[in-house]
């Protein structure tokens, strides 16, 4: 079970987060102008990598807040983690 | 009886007499005895049958690692525990233990047939055999091979013990009370590192407590006495905290670890009331050393199960620890050094012993000690049989050939009533991996390791192969100073003498004149697995580890192959001609030893298993006979019976109140938002499906919220209370999604709108009068609030005092009656709904429950979220294409309302549907279908919401039916179990569909 660290609340058990899934995809400005496949690549299509993976979690049962989080998914470790809206603070490729 | 204590020793207390039952009869042990020393004291190793063969089979370990000595605990039927191992289980009064995997008794078992046709169940035997007739599963197959398998009995009544669950945060947590635990504990704990130490066992000490051997010591004592010092010094250290008799259960990613602890699972019956049993720790350690040390393996020869062959360190113990020898005439059979220990403590005893010895030769000081007693020793000898049926009583040897491959020479024949075997050491890596970490292949001795990887934690001692205790100091201490950062010198002048030596001479199968078709060498043995059966998967051409382990369920069973893995990679390696590291191990996943299902609960049970959350006119519903229905964790009233009706008859009975003159329903649990904010109403543009910048303050309106995917996901009305106040309500079970999914987009999508969103939802609580006569009800709590139409139309909302409390009430209608919903602060709603129901005596104001509420709305035709929807339908599907804005540039899922599947004609949409004969009611989830003659038949849909309508009187449903909008007018039919319903597909309002009751 991860401990991860809210950069609002600290560092915290895992059950108290909801995970979002990938980060970084971001509600198209005009969606209306869109085709079918272009909607449909931001609506269904994700990464899910096996290494650096990029992430948003809620610390649902705390601040309530989202915010992101860089984790090796091959081994789970949580690299780094910054609010909505900020660059990781490492440049990951 | 037979007496096989033979000696005092300091952890077996003879002043105090346990008396404990077994298989039903009465025997006697001390304390300090587990199950099986106990049994062995009067003479019994056999304790079971085999799973498959029936075999006969005795105690082989004194551990977790015991596949043979499991038990059924206890004869009550809520406090019987299955799969406990006696080797593990400490003695106390009044015990009552029963062999498990036997029937009808240990001693004469029908299963045991299944030894003589044996040829006929090789591995796969039960895929392969039971397979067919297909019928012949349930009522023969199954209920035969349940009896005969014995896997034990599950408790039948609720748990009565108490169970505790603990979380702790630690430096450091050290596995395992052996030497290497106690030093690392000692080190981290005076190095200012809070320290917790756990040990499975009873007392600390490991194997090591035990050790008289003259020939290990450790600053010039005795090992053991050395040991005894190191734990004095250790529990004075106010930094440590040890906790005995706990097990590591799991060990997860980021150091977090579940632990049980054993309470009160060794008192007498009467001493175990009222007491927590067993305690779950939940462990968070920075650091965790793994010391859990290695298990003894045994070797793979024909015949190997019989009751009398243990584990060569086990008989060991059982002697100097428990006093108890296992035989009074005992072969050691070994491939190492370690069997000479046991020998020499089993000669000091007096008890009779020769030594099979694999190796060629060996010279270390142990074995010329041994020499020096006058103990017999076959070198390069190997066991090639043994005999006797219910406890072994001789076996045969044969010299093996100079590569080790078979056997040459005569065979001997030796009397014995007890074998002891020795196959080498197995590093206990199963914590290292469970928490994902990798495993390195030793060639020398043929033993994984951990693969050191992270620096949160460690392996020491012989978990890590380092079994070399004169090495301890180098391999260990030093390496515990660097992993904890510290500088710790205690140890740095111990002086340790030992005159063991790790050589081993590892054959996996050993030989045999002896067909292997025709041998039995149990690799298994609590799912009596043979190398036959291993070669024979090999053979049928399976290769993957995980493969072969499943085919012939080597290694799956409670004990996980803790005696069994090694044997089958070898036995699978040496087949296939390839390198055994390369193969792999199997995954060990947890629990490391069965946990009990009441430990993992703890105190969640009975009303605390689940959260319940009851309005504040909970109380009224219960004192006025309310049935009640769960919807989320809520408790709703469902429906209000009288005099003894049934639902049926209560429902037909609260709607017809409720259109004809009043009712009243506690709506309190639908889910409230607060939404505060200068962007309050751009911030409901973008999350309704219709427009809000209109809505005038003071006006309600209903919304349907979409997923991005364009399906609907919720609905319910909110109000405009000012410029920049709203007041959402969404579905009961939706409320606390649809927070989530808003603050979502307000954080992540949306940060520059000013908005803030608050859960309302337990702070007011709410009563809905509906009805014709609700505005004379409404007039009588409120006789200053203008109630006309003018002021107070059907979509809007006021403020006013009751009894100087301030009340928001809605006048709006989930019913299609006249309809208002009063909103108080909750402390206040359950005086608010006494003064509703006394203002509502004299129009027979009629409480009214889920059930009734789901039909009044059916009747005009308006959907329940996630009933009449299920994550599928748009809200064209839902024929509410009225409440999609054009005008709207963008909101949650508008750009997939015209994707080209959501646009398809032919997708499943919602329609209303009226029986041919208006007294039948369809059952909800029926399928729907055109045609009952053609096969496949065709599924066109099925029935969402259905009830007979008292208002109508007949029966009326809502479905989801393919292309359903344009087959108004049309025959269906729902096809059921007896007979065929005819139906006509009609509008899906039912009831009013001029609406002229809402202002009634
Ligand atoms: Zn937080």
């Amino acid at each position: 079970m991860f401990l991860i660290n809210c950069p609002f609340c600290g560092e915290r058990d895992q059950s108290e987060f909801s995970s979002g899934g990938e980060a970084h995809i971001v509600r198209p400005k005009q969606p209306t102008e869109l085709s079918d496949d272009e909607w449909a690549e931001y609506l269904f299509m994700r990464k899910n990598i096996k290494g650096i993976q990029f992430e948003r979690w809620n610390h649902v049962h705390g601040c309530r807040k989202w915010f992101n989080v860089v984790r090796d998914t091959s081994n789970d470790k949580i690299l780094s983690v910054y609010k909505m809206g900020e660059k990781p603070p490492v440049n990951y490729k | 009886m037979p007496n096989y204590r033979i000696h005092k020793t300091e952890y077996i207390d003879e002043t105090k007499r346990v008396s404990f039952k077994y298989d039903g009869k009465t025997y006697f042990g001390y304390e300090g005895d587990t199950l099986a020393s106990a049994l062995l004291a009067n003479g019994i190793h056999l304790v079971g049958r085999s799973f498959k063969y029936h075999r006969p089979r005795g105690i082989v370990s004194c551990g977790a690692e015991e596949p043979n000595a499991i038990c059924q605990i206890g004869s009550k039927k809520d406090l019987t525990e299955p799969n406990v191992r006696a080797t593990e289980l400490e003695l106390y009064e009044g015990l009552e233990a029963s062999s498990q995997n036997c029937w009808p008794n240990v001693k004469f078992d029908i299963g045991g047939i299944n030894n003589f046709i044996s040829p006929l169940i090789p591995a796969g035997f039960y895929y392969k055999t039971f397979m067919w007739p297909k019928s012949f599963w349930k009522k023969v197959y199954e209920p035969l091979i349940r009896l005969s398998a014995g896997l034990g009995k599950s408790p039948t009544g609720p748990d009565p013990d108490i169970y505790d669950h603990k979380y702790v945060h630690y430096d450091v947590l050290v596995i395992g009370g052996g030497v290497s635990g106690i030093i690392a504990a000692k080190m981290a704990a005076k190095n200012n590192l809070k320290t917790l130490l756990v040990d499975d066992k009873k007392i600390l000490g490991g194997s090591t407590i035990y050790q008289n051997n003259e020939s290990i010591k450790i600053d010039d004592k005795l090992s053991s006495e050395w040991l005894k010092n190191e734990i004095q010094e250790i529990k004075k250290l106010s930094n440590l905290t040890i906790k005995t008799r706990t097990s590591i259960a799991a060990y997860h990613g980021y150091n977090f670890l579940l632990a049980k602890e054993n309470l009160t699972d060794h008192l007498p019956e009467e001493k175990k009331k009222n007491k927590i049993r067993q305690r779950l720790w939940k462990i968070r350690a920075k650091k965790v050393i793994i010391a859990t040390g290695s298990i003894e393996r045994p070797l793979v020869f024909n015949n190997n199960d019989r009751p009398g062959i243990l584990l060569s360190n086990s008989i060991n113990k059982y002697l100097d620890y428990y006093g108890v020898t296992c035989g009074e005439n005992i072969i050691l059979f070994t491939n190492n050094d370690s069997a000479y220990e046991t020998s020499i403590s089993l000669h000091k005893k007096g008890i009779k012993n020769i030594i099979v010895d694999l190796r060629k030769s060996a010279s270390s000081e142990l074995i010329k000690q041994a020499e020096s007693l006058g103990i017999k020793i076959y070198f390069n000898h190997v066991v090639t049989n043994t005999f006797g049926y219910r406890k072994i009583n001789s076996l045969e040897i044969m010299k093996l050939s100079e590569d080790g491959n078979t056997t040459i020479g005569n065979k001997i024949i030796l009397s014995c009533d007890c074998l002891g075997m020795s196959g080498g050491w197995t590093p206990m890596v199963h914590m290292h991996t469970q928490s994902g970490g990798k495993l390195d292949f030793r060639d020398e001795d043929q033993v994984f390791l951990p693969k050191e990887n992270s620096e949160d934690q460690i392996s020491v001692g012989s978990c890590n192969g380092d079994f070399d205790l004169e090495n301890i100091i180098d391999k260990t201490v030093n390496k515990i100073n660097k992993f904890l950062e510290i500088d710790n010198q205690d140890y740095q002048d111990t002086n340790i003498i030992c005159s063991k030596e790790n050589d081993k001479r590892n054959i996996w199968l050993l030989p045999n004149k002896i067909p292997l078709g025709k041998t039995k060498c149990f690799i298994d043995f609590q799912n009596d697995s043979t190398a036959k059966d291993i070669k024979l998967a090999l053979k049928e051409g399976f290769r993957s580890i995980e493969h072969v382990k499943r085919y012939t369920t080597t290694g799956m069973a409670t004990d996980q192959g803790k005696l069994s893995n090694m044997h089958a990679l070898g036995i699978i390696a040496d087949t296939a001609g390839v390198k055994m590291g390369t193969l792999g191990t199997t995954t060990f996943r947890p629990p490391f030893t069965p946990l009990t299902f009441g430990t993992l609960v703890g105190r969640n049970v009975g009303k605390f298993f689940e959260v319940v959350r009851k309005t504040s006119m909970h109380e009224w519903h219960v004192e006025n006979n309310a049935e009640f229905e769960n919807v989320g964790q809520w408790k709703r009233p469902w429906y209000y019976p009288k005099n003894g009706e049934n639902m049926h008859d209560a429902v037909q009975r609260e709607s017809k109140s409720a259109r004809d003159s009043a009712g009243i329903l506690d709506a309190s649990t639908l889910g409230k938002i607060d939404i505060q904010g200068t962007d309050a109403s751009e911030f409901l543009n973008r999350v309704y499906t219709n427009a809000w910048s209109k809505l005038a303050i003071g006006k309600c309106r209903y919304g349907l919220m979409l997923n991005e995917d364009g399906m609907v996901y919720d609905d319910g009305v909110t109000t405009r209370i000012s410029e920049n106040h709203y007041l959402m309500t969404t579905t009961t079970g939706g409320a606390a999604n649809v927070l989530s999914k808003l603050e979502d987009y307000l954080q992540t999508e949306w940060p520059e709108l000013d908005v803030y969103l608050t859960s309302v939802t337990d702070h007011y609580s709410t009563a809905s009068i509906c009805g014709p006569n609700s505005k004379k009800i409404l007039n009588k709590l409120f006789p200053n609030l203008d109630l006309s139409d003018e002021n107070f139309p059907h979509m809007s909302f006021k403020e006013d005092k009751l009894k100087n409390i301030n009340c928001r009430i809605m006048r709006i209608s989930f019913t299609g009656e006249l309809s208002y919903e009063i909103n108080i602060e909750s402390k206040y709603g359950h005086s608010l709904w006494k003064m509703c129901i006394e203002a509502g005596k004299e129009f027979n104001l009629t409480p009214y429950g889920t059930e009734t509420m789901h039909l009044l709305r059916a009747e005009k035709g308006f959907i329940i979220v996630g009933q009449d929807t299920d994550g599928t339908m748009t809200p064209s599907d839902l024929q509410m294409d009225w409440i999609v804005s054009k005008k709207k540039y963008d909101f949650i899922g508008k750009r997939s309302l015209y994707r080209s599947d959501t646009v398809r004609e032919d997708r499943k949409q919602l329609v209303g549907l009226l029986t041919d004969d208006p007294k039948e009611v369809l059952e909800e989830g029926a399928q729907i279908v055109s045609d009952v003659k053609s096969k496949p038949i065709d599924m066109l849909g099925h029935v969402t919401s259905s009830y007979f309508s008292p208002n109508l009187n007949k029966s009326i449903a809502l479905a989801v039916v393919r292309s359903g909008k344009t087959m108004k007018g049309q025959k269906l039919i729902i096809p059921m179990e007896n007979k065929n319903i005819n139906v006509t597909v009609s509008d899906t309002i039912f009831l009013d569909k001029e609406n002229k009751r809402l202002n009634a």
